[in-house]
């Protein structure tokens, strides 16, 4: 674990002096349901190589914030950039942003994979017809291939043993972890995970959190809205904290975790035992 | 026994299949489209596929078949000579049979897969979404192969009353299975013996769809025999 910090202290140097590439900018969203605004304008950016943490009590807009980032929600006001390429946003009927051209939507999530709270692995498949999926028919890669890179990652995040086995008779924490392989079977520029681990029981939350820190090690661009501090503390490189759809502090989590400047981060720390 | 009638009956058996068989498809399609449209966003698709199902739920099969057949065949006589056509037109019973049954058990249909649609949890369709599928893609690959499940018990139901209804074809001219049945009662004068003939036959036909559909239904329910969410 230190010879890993050390690791990921260095990393945050590299990127301090060398400006590597912005993988995911996203700048001022807004999103109102109704008359409830439930972001107020938030801002974000995911350098290559960063694992970045957004933490918050529930109802702070920090899952509707990643959803809006592949526009699974859509927001009311933003700018969404990956890899230098802006997604083209136009007003829809209800004022909200919606992708002027699907294509290059599509084209975008495909390299934003997703993880979530309750997996949605697909009932009707096998484990490993899950993972090679998306890169069969969004990607367009042969079978062949397409399984050769799904064993790879099933293996890799130690499920492949249940690679022929349904959704349903698997545990959570091996759903998780086909979910997480089917992320990585997209080889994608940007991971986003929505509370991955808070539909586990407690005893399968630490499998799920191992194969993150894993991926974190490899040098993976991560976005995580997680309820982990010890995770946001020790494996993330800057942790986001949401307040009622602002951001409140943002930074290095060994500052912000330890030192935090606001009453309400204070409140939500103490209040959250991990 | 049968005075020699059993032959031309099985003949009818043939039709009756064959214009459940081509309704079917007609109702299918009828039925997808008006469930898709009933969950869409678009509120003119929504307010027409509630018109269609309100109107031929609401309406007996036999009234909708002939004004269909005969209100049908009036509008075409009367607007083919305008288009330089004079010959009199008559419309063919089987396709007129087939559309009419199409038509109506796709109102069913449409109730039967819109529950189903509804009952796949949101996030299976936004995996697809997430994951960078277009709409078609989501259809065809999630929602398609998951709603069969929630749709059979249902379907069942309505494929046994499409059987059932093909029987009216008679009404309008087909000689299917009841059609011949009725005449061979006429001729021999003994419609006891051949409506049983033909309740055993309609019997029969719907007694191994009920088998078939069973198989069916334990082969969408691989992977989720186990599951209860």
């Amino acid at each position: 674990m230190d010879m890993k910090n050390m690791d990921m202290k260095n990393m945050d140097m590299t990127a301090m002096d060398m400006t590597t590439t912005l993988k995911l900018n996203v700048q001022n969203l807004h999103k109102r349901y109704a008359a409830n605004e439930v972001l107020k304008g938030v801002s974000l950016e995911a350098h290559a190589g960063d694992v970045i943490s957004v933490i918050g009590s529930s109802g702070s807009g920090k899952s509707t914030m990643l959803r809006c980032i592949n526009l699974l929600e859509q927001p009311n006001q933003g700018t969404i950039a990956l890899n230098g390429e802006t997604l083209e946003l136009i007003a829809d009927r209800d004022g909200s942003l919606k992708a002027r051209d699907a294509k290059q939507l599509q084209r975008m999530r495909a390299k934003l994979a997703m993880v979530f709270q309750h997996f949605n692995l697909w009932a009707h498949m096998t484990a490993l017809e899950n993972v090679i999926e998306a890169p069969i028919h969004v990607l367009g890669m042969s079978k062949d291939e397409a399984i050769s890179r799904a064993e790879r990652y099933l293996e890799r995040v130690g499920v492949s043993h249940r690679a022929a086995m349904y959704p349903a008779h698997l545990s959570g924490g091996e759903q998780q972890r086909v979910a997480i392989a089917r992320a990585l079977a997209m080889e994608p520029e940007v991971m986003l995970f929505d509370e991955p681990t808070s539909a586990l029981d407690p005893e399968l939350v630490g499998e799920v959190l191992k194969v993150m820190r894993d991926l974190a090690a490899e040098g993976r661009t991560m976005v995580v809205v997680t309820h982990e501090m010890g995770f946001a503390r020790e494996v993330s490189n800057r942790v986001i904290f949401l307040h009622k759809g602002l951001i409140e502090e943002s930074g290095d989590p060994r500052e912000v975790l330890v030192n935090p400047q606001s009453d309400r981060l204070r409140q939500f720390l103490s209040g959250s035992l991990k | 026994m049968l005075h020699g009638f059993m032959p031309t009956i099985l003949n009818g058996m043939v039709i009756t299949l064959a214009v459940a068989m081509a309704s079917l498809c007609i109702a299918l399609a009828f039925g997808l489209a008006g469930a898709s449209a009933k969950l869409s966003k678009s509120r003119g698709l929504q307010r027409l596929a509630a018109t269609y199902t309100t109107l031929i739920r609401g309406v007996p099969d036999l009234v909708l078949m002939l004004l269909i057949f005969y209100g049908g065949q009036t509008m075409i006589n009367q607007v083919a000579p305008k288009l330089g056509y004079d010959q009199l037109i008559d419309i063919n019973p089987f396709l007129a049979g087939v559309l009419t049954i199409g038509f109506i058990f796709g109102a069913y249909l449409t109730e039967t897969f819109r529950g189903a649609m509804m009952a796949i949890p949101t996030g299976q369709r936004e995996a697809g979404i997430a994951y960078g599928m277009s709409k078609p893609q989501v259809f065809l690959r999630i929602t398609l192969p998951q709603m069969v499940r929630f749709a059979l018990p249902g379907f069942q139901n309505n494929w046994l009353v499409l059987v059932k209804s093909t029987a009216l074809v008679s009404v309008i001219g087909l000689d299917d299975m009841m059609f011949r049945a009725g005449l061979a009662a006429g001729a021999s004068r003994e419609p006891f013996v051949f409506y049983t003939v033909a309740a055993i036959l309609y019997l029969a036909i719907t007694t191994v769809s009920i088998i078939l559909l069973r198989g069916l239904e334990t082969r969408f329910s691989i992977g989720v025999k186990m599951a209860k969410l």
